[in-house]
């Protein structure tokens, strides 16, 4: 057995360069290629790229209190989204409200997209809950910490979308897609294959979209495919594309062609967003056992929002007011993390026999019963463990 | 746009590297879990070409809890062997490597991930020996962290053991000392059966006394030290060395000191009451056994070792003595370990028995969020509770 260690790069193509609409100075990108994509964001004005920059700076401002949350102990984990901001907020600005999502276990920058408080995600984070948010309120499903298993549920509500009639009418209202987020080292799990299979042959309303954010905890994407992830699409019949994972108006406008392209009837599409996670896998991971300092540097210098800031500031539409506006907004947001994840007490004990049926069970009202006797033996005795 | 260092530059470096000459420890250290559970691995490793370890992160990483820590500096990536991210085809290939004579020993990164291979293990690798009547051996050792109280998110604190011991075809166990992880993981790898390596990831930082010449690879690596010493001393004489090199792979059987997977053994006497654990409730039963013993209550602990084979033996005849038995695992409860050892404990001591088998573990309900799991795991108070109740029968 030999590890398979050669470098994906050997096997690319000019073809697949990924599509760029600015360039990591923040100057404009303009080429034959890219100009399908450039008209789907020829109507985003000051204010809507100043919105994206103002998402984007939220996310990590968000990231960086939860990693600190986390240190301080008040979290049992985290998984920090920093570096991977343009990916998220491009792809979820695209969604109509009425699309939904089916994130793994980093999608903070969807969630924010989608309207859901980032304060409710640290539950999971904390250990209070397993993920209860009112997912159809936001249309942002739970997340899903077993890789790959929810581009199969998300494959399979978008078969249900289309059957339920909401693909196609021509009604923007109406037409509905949706869109699952996994990383380079899902596609390597057969539920992912499975997926792009099912979506395929049912031509699906989905968008399937991977952040290659080049690592899977240690392992590079070199260890999951030999070839740049976006081509394994074309073997199941889904089309693909590669896309600057750090540009966030490109991701913008793949995204929402790809999610055009499936409410209208077109079917499914793979999106590979080639992004960096700057940061840990999470936080009890050392990314210096297995990362460069060089590799970090390079990516730091495409820093997604480094980028938008020197797009905005070249066009004059960001100054100091701005500025210390987003300054201010994010300081609250950070205060208000803080104070709600300290706030979350812990949850009765006996609440863990709540809901794991719908209906009655014997089994788990005679163990709740006699958790409850022996729980109250302790507090009849005037004292506790 | 691709990074300059995209491909993994420590994982080439490792896959250059040759197989270290250096000799596989011996001697009696003090060890945590993990780190003897390297150690064991290390052994294998060591002896025989061909061990081959295979899972997510255990490379340059080390595993996620560090257990294969520098072993792949050491053997080489084509011997510790970062796969892709994927259980299926981890199981899947490790059949296939099996197949062909080899003796993989995969990595389950947490107990909650093992399911998306849970069809190659029990539909495929629990029944290639049989199916083949008896011609294909799969020699496969899968460990799996398992177990609670790290204060982890959803699908890290699982017990799934039963669901494989259910399947004829397997072997589950799960070590309760670092002597016994360092000696069964070797037994598990000499195994000609598939072995389901149970490792209570909550215990991984506790430190106990193991000698490393115990297990079939450490044996074999005290053995061979002994003659390299005898021929260091003779060297003036006779330089012929060739005989240390070569290796005839170690199985081992019945005959040969096959014990720790298929004998229970007794972790504390005790004559008042038997209490039966395995994995991460060994600790716990011989704390409950210490604080018994303060109240003048004597209780001999069982430490199960095995969950397939189950070894009743060992169990009967410590009932047999104390006249009552409780088990403790941090699985559910309901249609589980204990179930089935109050069953056959009943029906071989009925007459023994002063009071009803009591089982305390987890309950009917998915692993809880954090911070109520001490709640749900069997703790030191709830055991007690279960001790009294079965001492007032
Ligand atoms: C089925 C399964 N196996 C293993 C794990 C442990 N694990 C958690 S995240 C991760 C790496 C995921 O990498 P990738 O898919 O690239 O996503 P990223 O975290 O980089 O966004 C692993 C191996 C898991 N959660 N689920």
């Amino acid at each position: 057995m030999t590890a398979p260690i050669e470098p994906t790069e050997a096997l690319q193509t000019d073809e697949d360069a990924p599509v760029q609409l600015v360039a990591p100075d923040g100057s404009r990108v303009s080429d034959d290629r890219n100009a399908p994509y450039r008209a789907r964001t020829s109507h985003l004005g000051t204010e809507e790229l100043r919105g994206l920059y103002r998402d984007m700076v939220l996310v990590r401002r968000f990231d960086t209190e939860a990693t600190a949350l986390q240190r301080q102990g008040e979290l049992a984990l985290f998984a920090p989204l920093l570096g991977q901001e343009a990916a998220q907020i491009g792809s979820g600005r695209a969604l109509a409200p009425q699309d939904v999502a089916f994130p793994s276990y980093r999608e903070h920058g969807v969630a924010h997209t989608r309207g859901l408080d980032l304060a409710e995600i640290l539950r999971l984070f904390r250990g209070v809950d397993h993920g209860g948010w009112d997912s159809e309120a936001h249309n942002f499903h739970l997340y899903t910490l077993v890789i790959g298993s929810h581009s199969l549920h998300a494959t399979g509500y978008a078969m249900g979308v289309q059957r339920d009639g909401l693909v196609g009418t021509g009604d923007p209202e109406r037409d509905t897609a949706v869109i699952t987020y996994f990383g380079d080292g899902a596609t390597s799990q057969g539920d992912v294959s499975e997926a792009l299979g099912f979506a395929a042959v049912n031509n699906a309303p989905v968008v399937l979209f991977c952040q290659n954010n080049q690592w899977a905890i240690s392992v590079p994407t070199s260890t999951q495919s030999r070839v740049p992830l976006y081509r394994r699409g074309a073997g199941f019949g889904v089309p693909s594309v590669r896309v600057d994972g750090n540009d966030v108006l490109a991701c913008y406008a793949v995204t929402a062609e790809a999610l055009e392209r499936a409410r209208s009837g077109g079917g499914p599409t793979f999106i590979e967003a080639v992004t960096y996670r700057m940061g840990a896998h999470t936080t009890s991971d050392d990314p210096t056992r297995y990362r460069t300092r060089a590799e970090e540097d390079y990516w730091r210098d495409r820093d997604p929002i480094a980028r938008l800031h020197a797009l905005l500031v070249a066009e004059g539409a960001w100054d100091d007011e701005a500025a210390a506006a987003l300054e201010a907004e994010s300081e609250a947001l950070g205060e208000r993390i803080r104070t709600s994840v300290r706030a979350l007490g812990k949850p009765a004990a006996a609440s863990m026999f709540d809901h794991v049926y719908a209906t009655d069970h014997q089994v788990v009202s005679r163990e709740s019963a006699w958790f409850e006797s022996y729980e109250s033996s302790f507090t009849d005795q005037g004292g506790h463990r | 746009m691709s990074a300059p260092t995209t491909s993994s530059t420590s994982t080439s470096s490792a896959a250059g590297r040759t197989p270290a000459a250096e000799p596989v420890p011996t001697g009696v250290q003090t060890l945590p879990f993990a780190k003897a559970i390297n150690a064991g691995l290390r052994a294998a490793l060591g002896g025989d070409d061909k061990v081959l370890l295979m899972g997510e992160d255990i490379g340059p990483l080390g595993g996620v809890f560090r257990v294969t820590d520098g072993l792949q500096a050491s053997f080489g990536a084509d011997r510790v062997v970062d796969t892709p991210l994927a259980e299926s085809g981890i199981l899947g290939t490790a059949i296939g490597l099996a197949l062909r004579g080899y003796r993989p020993v995969c990595e389950i990164q947490f107990d909650g991930f093992i399911f998306p291979a849970f069809d190659q293990i029990t539909t495929q690798l629990a029944k290639m020996h049989y199916r083949s009547r008896g011609r294909l051996t799969v020699p496969v050792v899968v460990r799996v962290p398992y177990g609670g109280g790290i204060g982890a998110v959803e699908h890290h604190s699982e017990s799934p053991e039963v669901l494989f011991a259910h399947t004829p075809g397997l072997r589950v166990v799960s070590p309760g000392s670092p002597q016994d992880a360092y000696t069964m993981i070797q037994e598990a790898i000499a195994s000609p059966d598939p072995v389901l390596f149970f490792e209570p990831k909550g215990r991984y930082w506790e430190k106990g006394a193991v000698d490393l010449s115990e297990g079939p690879y450490g044996r074999r690596a005290a053995e061979q030290q002994e003659t390299a010493d005898v021929q260091d001393v003779a060297a003036d004489e006779q330089p012929v060395r060739e005989s240390i090199t070569v290796r005839e792979p170690v199985t081992v059987s019945e005959a040969n000191g096959f014990s720790t997977l298929n004998t229970a053994v007794v972790a504390r006497p005790g004559t008042d009451l038997t209490l039966v654990a395995y994995g991460p409730t060994v600790a716990t039963a011989l704390k409950v056994a210490e604080a018994a013993a303060s109240e003048g209550t004597s209780i001999e602990v069982v430490d199960l070792r095995s969950i397939s084979p189950l070894d009743t033996d060992t169990v009967v005849e410590s009932v047999r003595k104390t006249h009552r038995c409780v088990v403790v695992h941090e699985a559910p409860t309901f249609l589980g370990t204990g179930a089935e050892i109050a069953a056959t404990v009943t029906e071989r001591c009925f007459y023994d028995l002063e009071a009803p088998v009591l089982r305390v573990g987890g309950f009917h309900t998915p692993y809880p969020v954090a911070k109520i799991e001490h709640e749900y795991l069997p703790s030191l108070d709830r055991v007690l509770d279960a001790v009294d109740r079965s001492l007032a029968f």
